[in-house]
């Protein structure tokens, strides 16, 4: 096997395997905050089970909705399953077309985002509005963290794609523990707490129609639309959760050289499963102590992380 | 412990420093000032040692120990303490004083322009402190401006503060720095000229939390963190 075909057989199977494994996370999630709650839980397979019946059923669509409740749907899991391919979560091999560089994952980011918003536009109903401005003024608040803490990471390495980032913290440990490197990696834990909509920036399993962010947008879909954003969403999560787990514990990754072996693969596919699964628990559990933040607060947070992000830059260059 | 080694160290603790003083500006009106500061000084206390190690000097290990005792555990205990409570006023005068009528909720102001203005301050820091860090050798230069954000970063906390308490928070950061620096740019700082500031600074938070209770007892506030700058505005008697 060629270098070139490597690379795209290891890429597909990071896809598959984050796609695979997205709705089992989201169970796990589920899961254990059932149990901290003393409840038994549904279970590890009902996020997929809600797929596949969702799936399965017709979309209907709100009187005067237009074209955007068609497309929004498949913009969302299309730059869910893009952004499945780009990061490195199995692997720090990428297509070398299209390379896993910073500005390239935050507007695949962006795009989902903006199509979620315009999906709870669409319909016109009042929640879905309301979310759609949570969601946007949120993300604008995010994205410059998202993109100033990858930049602090990216200094030392000299390269702003992400494939190398994981691999410079693999080759040189001690940058995990440097400070600009552990400021950089708590801004954007934050960042990907709020960019996932989960607690406290929002809570993933209201229904009270003046706390919801995310569930406010998605409430005019049905069928196999909301199975899509569903999907798109929690692949998101998985793929932004394994990024923190792999910045954080780099080890177990495949690394790229000419394209990753298969035994290679077979190891990163079961190192990123075990670090997301213990992230994901890790992740869970501190929700069940924290309560929601009320909706003015969060952009203090959201500073707040900036502020961390802002530090990290500045500190690579003073403090290493 | 090589200079690589030493330098890794003092950016570590550094880093902590800078986080710590962050965290003081970002933390909401009801949380205790005591876990980061005390880190802070820990943090202090930590950069001392690894100087006196890298330097070889063991005066520096006294320096240190003294510090981690006075900035670790003496000072962020008496900031937070409140002689106020349990020092109840004169029965006789609280039954003719007027009940002072106060919000129940402790209002938090937004912190972001704190927050951002400490973001500015650290790059003013770092751009004020490179002509000094070039003269300074060795391995603690390059962590100089550090010291500098965190003087600048306590004086803004000091002139937003409007508890007694967040004031006396943004006087221990504005004196962590100005020791940060001088450690860091001198190498260490003989035990007599320490010993003789510890005990200013220690003398400065007595004085400001006898009046700070005072004032509470006055005008009768029971928010944490003291009175709020906005019940002395106007006269009481």
């Amino acid at each position: 096997m060629s270098g070139e075909v490597r690379v795209v057989v290891a890429v597909v199977l990071q896809t598959v395997v984050v796609v695979v494994a997205a709705p089992f996370l989201v169970g796990v999630l589920r899961q254990v905050r059932a149990r901290w709650e003393g409840r038994v839980g549904q279970g590890l397979l009902q996020p997929w089970r809600d797929l596949v019946k969702l799936a399965r059923k017709e979309p209907l669509q709100a009187n005067g909705s237009t074209v955007v409740a068609w497309v929004a749907p498949v913009v969302v899991l299309g730059s869910g399953l893009l952004l499945a391919a780009l990061v490195p979560t199995v692997t720090t091999a990428g297509p070398a077309r299209l390379p896993a560089d910073l500005f390239v994952v935050v507007s695949v980011l962006l795009v989902g985002t903006v199509a979620l918003g315009l999906l709870g536009l669409d319909a016109g109903s009042a929640f879905g509005g309301m979310g759609s401005s949570r969601h946007l003024t949120i993300a604008a608040l995010v994205e410059p963290t998202v993109l100033l803490a990858v930049y602090a990471l990216s200094v030392p390495v000299g390269s702003t794609a992400l494939g190398p980032i994981v691999e410079g913290r693999l080759a040189d440990p001690g940058r995990v523990v440097a400070p600009a490197g552990v400021l950089a990696v708590v801004a954007l834990a934050i960042a990907v707490v709020a960019e996932t909509a989960r607690i406290p920036v929002d809570n993933p399993s209201t229904h009270l129609e003046l706390t919801m962010v995310h569930e406010a947008m998605v409430l005019e879909s049905s069928g196999r639309d909301l199975a899509a954003v569903e999907l798109g969403s929690w692949l998101r999560l998985s793929v932004l959760l394994a990024l923190v787990a792999n910045l954080v514990v780099p080890w177990g990754v495949a690394t790229a050289g000419d394209g990753p072996g298969l035994p290679a693969l077979a190891v990163g596919v079961v190192a990123v499963v075990v670090k997301t699964a213990v992230s994901g628990v890790l992740l869970a559990t501190a929700e069940v102590f924290m309560a929601k933040l009320r909706l003015f607060r969060v952009p203090e947070l959201l500073t707040g992380s900036f502020v961390l992000a802002f530090l990290a830059v500045t500190g690579s260059y003073v403090i290493g | 412990m090589s200079s690589g080694d030493a330098s890794q160290a003092v950016a570590v603790l550094a880093g902590l420093e800078l986080l710590t003083a962050v965290l003081l500006a970002w933390r909401g009106p009801a949380s205790s000032p005591r876990g980061p500061l005390a880190v802070q000084g820990f943090a202090l206390a930590g950069l001392v040692a690894v100087i006196g190690v890298a330097e070889g000097e063991p005066v520096l290990w006294l320096v240190a120990l003294l510090v981690a005792v006075l900035k670790g555990v003496v000072l962020p205990t008496l900031v937070v303490r409140r002689p106020g409570r349990t020092a109840r006023p004169d029965p006789a005068r609280a039954a003719v004083a007027r009940p002072v009528v106060r919000p129940a909720v402790v209002r938090g102001r937004s912190r972001v322009p704190l927050l951002l203005g400490a973001a500015g301050l650290v790059v003013v820091a770092y751009l004020a402190a490179r002509p000094v860090a070039r003269v300074v050798t060795g391995a603690t230069g390059q962590a100089l401006p550090v010291g500098f954000a965190l003087v600048l970063v306590g004086f803004a906390l000091l002139a937003t503060g409007r508890r007694s308490q967040s004031q006396l928070v943004g006087f221990l950061v504005l004196d962590n720095g100005i020791a940060t620096t001088a450690f860091l740019a001198t190498g260490g700082v003989p035990l007599v000229v320490e010993l003789g500031v510890s005990l200013d600074v220690l003398l400065v938070v007595l004085v400001l939390q006898v009046l700070g209770s005072r004032i509470d007892t006055a005008f009768g506030a029971g928010a944490p963190g003291g009175t709020d700058l906005d019940q002395l505005r106007e006269l009481h008697d």
